[in-house]
């Protein structure tokens, strides 16, 4: 009967794969979460000479201007990971209450948005984020907000296209005659039933955000410095790959794993929606 | 009747579904024998385990069930345990299928008479051209429209009964020695469905295949049959040959099965009189450029039952959408208590939305499925109503006790957690919330079983005399039209084909198409099809057609 209960079941029921992940994710979450405790040194902070080999002292050595490179590997999951999140929340809000509103008004509405949809996804991601930042600048407020606009349209078409099956259903109709209004069509006849794939896309779309902020500090036009951040990291640190250290290989990996352990659970939350069964 | 020896011998059959974590039976210890050329019918309400024997008997089981015991012979080799290569070469040459939907079992990318050959072709029976030139002559047999031609065309170029006539034929392309039929016609018109079960019956017989037709409807299977078995909860209830069971049935269960058909709501003696509580004058409405609706005028009366009858793309479902105001009328006016309603719906205020409220024929798609009992039928009584707090929940509780579901159990359930009368129940009582004085019932009872519908009907008929409601009555469905209806209205092709009191349209003269509609319900007569498609004939050759149009 309890919510409680109910997700011990179904957590006994993941498949190994979805627990991995899930293990994965509660790991990042704690590291983002206690930066400051479980760092040895500082985000920012000077403790040793440039590109110092792994020691007792440095665990994964130091980085070109002498930072330990495992303290900001914990606070760039802290950077990362929050920022990422915070964009692809927002990207949410506005695709799927773009995408709702589409379905439930259809005609003119649904075209105006959707056509306008359809330039921005036009236009390729990456280039239209470096075209946008080097407008605006590349402050964090900027970052997060031009990556959400441009991820919500592709929330949009999923928003969209889950609510149209939804519009079109007997329950909906009988709302309407009961001469219910727009916003609890929308929030409580449609948003429920379109939950569970959109928080399946949540999962993937978290992914694709977290992997364009990582492209774009790589660019030198997402995170700045001093703050950490995986895909500068990697950037910064690059030369020492032609040394055969494999330093900057930490944060690519720590991309890496959260993207297949997101993918993981993604992958049985969209089984779990769809009511297969193995 | 000479019958050969056994084709099919199944004995103490035992099938198991997983549910969650466990195996629940579906079927519990099936015994049965069907000889080379003899009909079987399967009959019982949906979750008796029809289906799963009409599949069990190719050896076959839907995923997510099991075999648990027993066995099926075909020609004396065992099924359950063969390798899935020999099930298979079986069901494609020896064993057919035949499905609910033909739609669904044809592949819509290739043309009817290429699905046709495609297993004769591939077991090496026939030619590409043999095949075809097969596949006319089966077509013509089973009474296609231009056997040569009608191959040639996609699946969705030709008519649902069509369809289902084809899907036969391709079942027929490998001259199996077993049919099974699922349903075959229960997505059919009744007028479709007399031509589609005849050529079922002279198909099967000329060939001499055993069949087994899976049905829930009596006077189908009474048709079809020589032998009918009656289930329930995966058990055989009784099994005798078709005459003895319907004239001596001796099971209980199987003579409420019978009797359901029986129900009649008190008969309203006088005609209505009175102002009309909703009339439509003169409504015209398109989709688009087509007229679905032709100068429709209705009225309804409160108190009573408007059976509006026809077949698919008559219009009867429309004349709800502008009743409703989902579909405004082109031209033509629809009026409330004497005065005029608005025509869409955004215009109408809550008091008129709420004295027209509507059941749906899908309950599951009727309620959301993310909202508990207390908010489905909660919400129309806080909408309209403005009702809050303990005297909410109090009309939900007593809204609940009216449908005859206890409060306690059910106020906070989800509509899955329910069955499928059930639910239909819960779509009345939120129609009930609203206080409304007229209620559309749009096919509420077609998609139930007969014992569920009938309780269905008696909670409506109970609720109108109750609360004086005016209803109208959406269906296709003959049996239905005569228990409940006051007033039926008879609709072709967006018009108003007869109307007027039960007992009028109901009884000779007809108007050659209500006598088209009225002839082709079945009937719980063994000859009834015989005697129809006689009579028929015999029309045919003289100069009045019965509904040429």
């Amino acid at each position: 009967m309890t919510t409680k209960s109910e997700t011990m079941r179904l957590l006994r029921s993941a498949p190994p794969t979805a627990v991995f992940g899930l293990l994965v994710i509660a790991l990042y979450v704690a590291v983002a979460m206690f930066a400051p405790i479980i760092a040895p040194y500082g985000e920012a902070e000077i403790v040793g000479g440039r590109h110092e080999v792994w020691s007792d002292e440095h665990a994964f050595g130091t980085d070109q201007l002498g930072r330990d490179m495992l303290s900001r590997l914990i606070y760039g999951a802290r950077n990362t990971i929050g920022i990422a999140f915070l964009t692809t929340l927002l990207a949410f809000l506005i695709g799927t209450a773009l995408g709702l509103l589409a379905a439930t008004l259809g005609r003119w509405a649904d075209q105006l948005i959707s056509r306008v949809v359809d330039v921005v996804i036009a236009i390729p991601a990456l280039i239209f984020a470096l075209l946008l930042l080097t407008i605006f600048g590349t402050s964090l407020t900027a970052l997060v907000l031009v990556i959400a606009v441009l991820d919500s349209a592709r929330v949009f078409r999923v928003a969209r296209s889950v609510a149209m099956g939804i519009v079109t259903l007997d329950f909906v109709e009988a709302a309407r005659l009961r001469g219910e209004g727009l916003v609890w069509i929308v929030k409580d006849e449609i948003l429920p039933n379109a939950a569970p794939p959109l928080v399946a896309e949540f999962g993937l779309r978290f992914c694709f955000v977290f992997l364009s902020i990582s492209a774009l500090s790589f660019l030198g036009l997402g995170i700045q410095p001093p703050l950490a951040d995986w895909g500068s990291m990697v950037r910064e640190n690059a030369t020492l790959i032609t040394f055969g250290d494999i330093t900057p290989l930490l944060p690519a990996t720590a991309i890496a794993l959260l993207t297949v352990s997101v993918n993981f659970v993604v992958d049985w939350m969209l089984h779990k929606s769809s009511g297969l069964k193995e | 009747m000479e019958r050969g020896d056994i084709l099919l011998r199944i004995r103490d059959l035992k099938i198991e579904g997983r549910v969650e974590d466990s195996w629940l039976p579906i079927l519990k210890g099936i015994n049965l024998e069907l000889r080379r050329g003899e009909v079987l019918g399967l009959i019982g309400e949906s979750g008796a385990g029809k289906s799963t024997l009409g599949l069990a008997a190719m050896g076959f089981v839907r995923d997510g069930c099991r075999f648990s015991g027993g066995t099926v012979e075909f020609e004396g080799q065992e099924l359950t345990t063969a390798h899935r290569s020999v099930r298979r070469s079986l069901r494609s040459s020896d064993i057919a299928y035949v499905a609910q939907s033909a739609a669904a079992s044809f592949n819509p990318a290739h043309k009817l008479v290429d699905q046709y050959a495609e297993f004769p072709v591939l077991r090496g029976r026939m030619t590409q051209a043999e095949a075809r030139a097969d596949a006319a002559k089966m077509y013509a047999r089973l009474q296609l429209p231009d056997p040569n031609g009608i191959g040639f065309r996609y699946p969705h170029q030709v008519s649902g009964g069509q369809l289902q006539r084809a899907m036969t034929a391709m079942a027929m392309s490998c001259r199996p020695k077993l049919i099974i039929f699922d349903e075959p016609t229960t997505a059919l018109d009744v007028t479709t469905q007399i031509e589609v079960l005849a050529a079922i019956r002279e198909v099967v017989a000329e060939f001499g295949t055993a069949a087994i037709y899976v049905t829930h409807d009596l006077a189908i299977v009474s048709q079809m049959a020589d032998r009918v078995m009656v289930l329930r909860y995966g058990e055989m209830v009784e099994l005798a040959e078709t005459r003895q069971m319907l004239t001596t049935p001796t099971e209980d269960y199987t003579r409420s099965l019978w009797a359901v058909r029986s129900f009649r709501a008190p008969v309203k003696a006088e005609a209505a009189k009175g102002a009309p509580l909703i009339s439509l004058r003169d409504v015209t409405a398109s989709y688009g450029k087509v007229d679905v609706l032709s100068d429709i005028s209705i009225d309804f009366h409160a108190g009573r039952t408007v059976a509006v009858v026809g077949e698919s793309g008559s219009g009867k479902s429309t004349v709800a959408r502008v009743l409703t105001g989902l579909l405004p009328p082109r031209r033509g006016e629809v009026s409330f208590d004497g005065a005029a309603l608005p025509k869409v719906v955004d215009q109408r205020s809550k008091d008129q939305l709420r004295h027209v409220q509507m059941i749906y024929q899908m309950a599951d798609t009727a309620l959301n499925p993310k909202q508990r009992l207390r908010k489905i039928i909660g919400r129309p009584l806080a909408f309209y109503l403005g009702l809050s707090g303990r005297a909410l929940e109090d009309r939900i509780r007593d809204l609940l006790a009216e449908i005859e579901l206890d409060p306690d159990t059910f106020i906070d359930r989800f509509p899955s957690e329910l069955s499928g009368g059930q639910k239909q129940r819960v779509g009345i009582a939120r129609a009930l919330a609203a206080d409304p004085r007229f209620i559309i019932c749009d096919e509420v009872t077609s998609a139930l079983d007969q014992l569920v519908a009938e309780g269905i009907l008696r909670l409506l008929v109970n609720l109108q005399n109750e609360r004086g409601l005016g209803y109208m009555f959406i269906t296709h469905d003959i049996a239905t039209v005569e228990a409940i209806a006051d007033d039926v209205v008879v609709m072709q092709h967006g018009r108003v084909v007869e109307a007027g009191r039960k007992e009028d349209v109901l009884s000779p003269p007809h108007e050659p198409y209500t006598e088209l509609l009225l002839s082709s319900v079945p009937e719980m007569d063994p000859d009834w099809l015989t005697r129809v498609l006689d009579q028929r004939q015999g029309a045919r050759a003289s100069p009045i057609l019965p509904g040429s149009t």
